[in-house]
């Protein structure tokens, strides 16, 4: 699956998009696969403060419960609530179920997360290993 | 199927409800002979809280018992029919001899209530198990009371923080490899830690230089597995336990991989201040299903007096007790003195094998996880080649390009009459596969098992579908884990009548 290269991406595997003021977060294809078929996922709450690298929720699958980092610090303003009954649409198209929007706190600390091609190229060292 | 095994074969598999769909009422499995004193009027004696509905029992005779059990028996697998190869689990072989010394009267029927004088016996074999247990680990005082492995985690992080506040300051994380087992993250947490991740180098050990860079005044311990999940052994260990403590940190031991070091090395030498043991793994009581675990916590003398309470002593008239003076201690742990009917299966191991004994144990279980690495390399990838300890740890590189993972092969694994081994664990390792086989397998087991794996290797290469929908001799075939896992049906409900 193509990564879509309007997105940003973490070593961590998640992806965000920002449209000016406002990130769209969720996790990538790459982790989907990896995960599995993802039976629950913890979400926070509107107006949590979130911080760029640390822990903000964590999703499960029948293999392993992992933690989701934050891209980018903000607080949050949206939360995917369908996720919750339905975490299938993760494995169905991650890059389409968003999990959460923040406003951004500084727009400007995407600019160290990697592009499409690159994380493109990091999961291909990853998976090969 | 194509393909032949000579382990398994299939069998004549009996059908079996649940209980509560046999019963009707009325019917009992025993008959009470007449009452020859007065009766009790229990509802004058309990007034309101004397219980008239006793909810819905199964009402079935003695052989509707028997048989719903033994059917039920046969359906699973153990230790006692075949390899049981489950990596870090250390899934060995629970010696006859082990019951036989835990069924003495004496023992079987003793109380925890009994007095101090009329328990000695009891006594003298937990003091003799400490005693053994601290000269295995090269540690100095211990406790026998946590149930099992995580709880054993527990106390040990308990000690360490009783130890810390004691100096004045609990400190606020605890470093984790990220090898490590998932209760270690767990543990601390719950003992109030943050945890933080600590990167493996390329030989699948702690990088020594991240350590360096993470370590500093906010860290009370670092929680290492040795040999780690991987089955290698922390080669710098002895740098490892300096850097801890160069800034008055601690080292903890998950003892989970304790079989591959019995007799060989011992942590308290090796710069380890407290960890745990899992008796039900390296010292042959049951695990799993068969337990209760026992998880004894050895320190240095410097956490002794934080151990839980109460601990045992010899008194001034040679006879041994329970001392409750513990003004340190971090309390109870557990409900008397721990899972005792354990402390009598791993002493009779411990005895009956002997020093002697025990090295060649470690000798034996490290030798088997090396024969299958030799003998299963070419066809399965090898992910970290650092020498192998006890168990071995594959990926599912070369049957992923087939479409086929890990738990398809463990799937396919049980048709060839083996319990699979464990499964995607550790997650350093994309796919992994992590075999155990402890030292109670024959050669003759172990080429069973080879000859399976290598045979599924070929099948994954010649019909991967087929492993794809295995298990195909079972009594019931792949079983839905995400319909389960998203929506549970916990308790059973009888039919509307």
């Amino acid at each position: 699956m193509a990564y879509p290269s309007d997105f940003k991406y973490t070593k961590e595997h998640e992806w965000i998009k920002a449209d000016g003021k406002t990130g769209t977060v969720g996790i990538t294809n790459y982790a989907q696969e990896s995960l599995g078929d993802i039976v629950f996922v913890e979400l926070p709450k509107v107006g949590t403060e979130i911080t760029a690298g640390k822990a903000f929720g964590s999703v499960e699958s029948v293999k392993a419960v992992s933690d989701l980092y934050a891209p980018a610090s903000g607080t949050v303003t949206e939360v995917n609530t369908e996720l919750a009954t339905a975490p299938e649409r993760i494995n169905k198209d991650a890059h389409a179920a968003w999990m959460l929007k923040i406003r951004l706190k500084n727009p400007a600390e995407l600019n160290g997360l990697l592009s499409a091609p690159d994380y493109e190229k990091f999961v291909a060292e990853e998976a090969g290993h | 199927m194509t393909r032949m095994t000579r382990k398994a074969t299939r069998h004549t598999s009996q059908n079996e409800g649940l209980i509560f769909e046999k019963s009707s009422p009325g019917k009992a499995a025993f008959k009470l002979p007449p009452l020859d004193v007065p009766e009790v009027d229990a509802a004058q004696l309990l007034g309101s809280s004397e219980r008239k509905d006793l909810g819905n029992m199964p009402e079935v005779s003695e052989i509707e018992i028997i048989r719903h059990f033994t059917r039920l028996s046969t359906w699973n697998y153990a230790i006692d029919l075949g390899m049981y190869p489950l990596g870090s689990c250390t899934m060995k072989y629970n010696p006859r001899v082990n019951e036989v010394v835990t069924r003495l009267p004496g023992l079987a029927n003793g109380h925890p209530y009994q007095p101090e004088k009329i328990s000695q016996g009891a006594l003298r074999i937990i003091k003799t198990l400490s005693e053994c247990l601290t000269e295995i680990t090269g540690m100095e005082a211990i406790t026998l009371q946590p149930a099992a492995g995580a709880h054993g985690e527990l106390t040990g992080l308990l000690l360490v923080r009783g130890y810390l506040e004691s100096k004045g300051n609990p400190r606020k994380k605890i470093l984790i490899p990220d090898s490590a087992h998932g209760t270690n993250p767990a543990t601390a947490a719950t003992v109030g830690y943050a945890v933080e991740n600590l990167k493996s180098n390329a030989q699948g050990m702690v990088d020594v230089p991240s350590l360096v860079a993470q370590m500093n005044e906010d860290v009370a311990a670092l929680m290492l597995t040795n040999p780690n999940t991987l089955g290698v052994f922390e080669q710098e260990i002895h740098k490892i336990a300096e850097i801890m403590h160069a800034k008055g940190g601690l080292l903890y031991m998950d003892g989970a991989n304790m079989n591959a070091l019995v007799g060989k090395a011992r942590p308290g030498d090796f710069g380890v201040d407290v960890m745990h043991l899992n008796l039900h793994k390296t010292f042959s009581t049951p695990h799993g299903g068969g337990g209760p675990g026992s998880g004894p916590v050895a320190v240095k003398q410097f956490l002794e007096p934080f151990l839980p309470k109460p601990v045992i002593v010899t008194k001034a008239d040679g006879t041994l007790g329970f001392d409750y003076n513990r003004p340190q201690s971090v309390g109870r742990v557990r409900a008397f003195y721990g899972n005792f009917g354990m402390f009598t299966r791993a002493l009779a191991y411990i005895l009956a094998n002997g020093p002697d004994g025990l090295r060649q144990t470690t000798e034996d279980a490290v030798l088997n996880a090396n024969y299958i690495r030799k003998e299963l390399e070419d066809v399965y990838d090898l992910p970290y080649s650092t020498p192998s300890m006890h168990e071995v740890v594959f990926s599912d590189k070369l049957q992923a390009k087939q479409g086929v993972k890990t738990g398809d092969i463990a799937k396919r694994l049980i048709d060839y009459g083996f319990h699979p081994y464990t499964v995607s664990f550790p997650l350093i390792v994309h796919g992994a596969l992590m075999i155990e086989p402890t030292e109670s397998e024959s050669k003759q087991e172990l080429d069973l098992f080879i000859e399976a794996m290598r045979s599924i290797a070929q099948e994954v290469q010649e019909e991967p579908q087929m492993v794809l929908e295995a298990p195909h001799h079972t009594r019931v075939s792949r079983l839905d884990e995400v319909a389960a896992a998203r929506n549970p049906v916990l308790r059973w409900k009888p039919a509307a009548q």
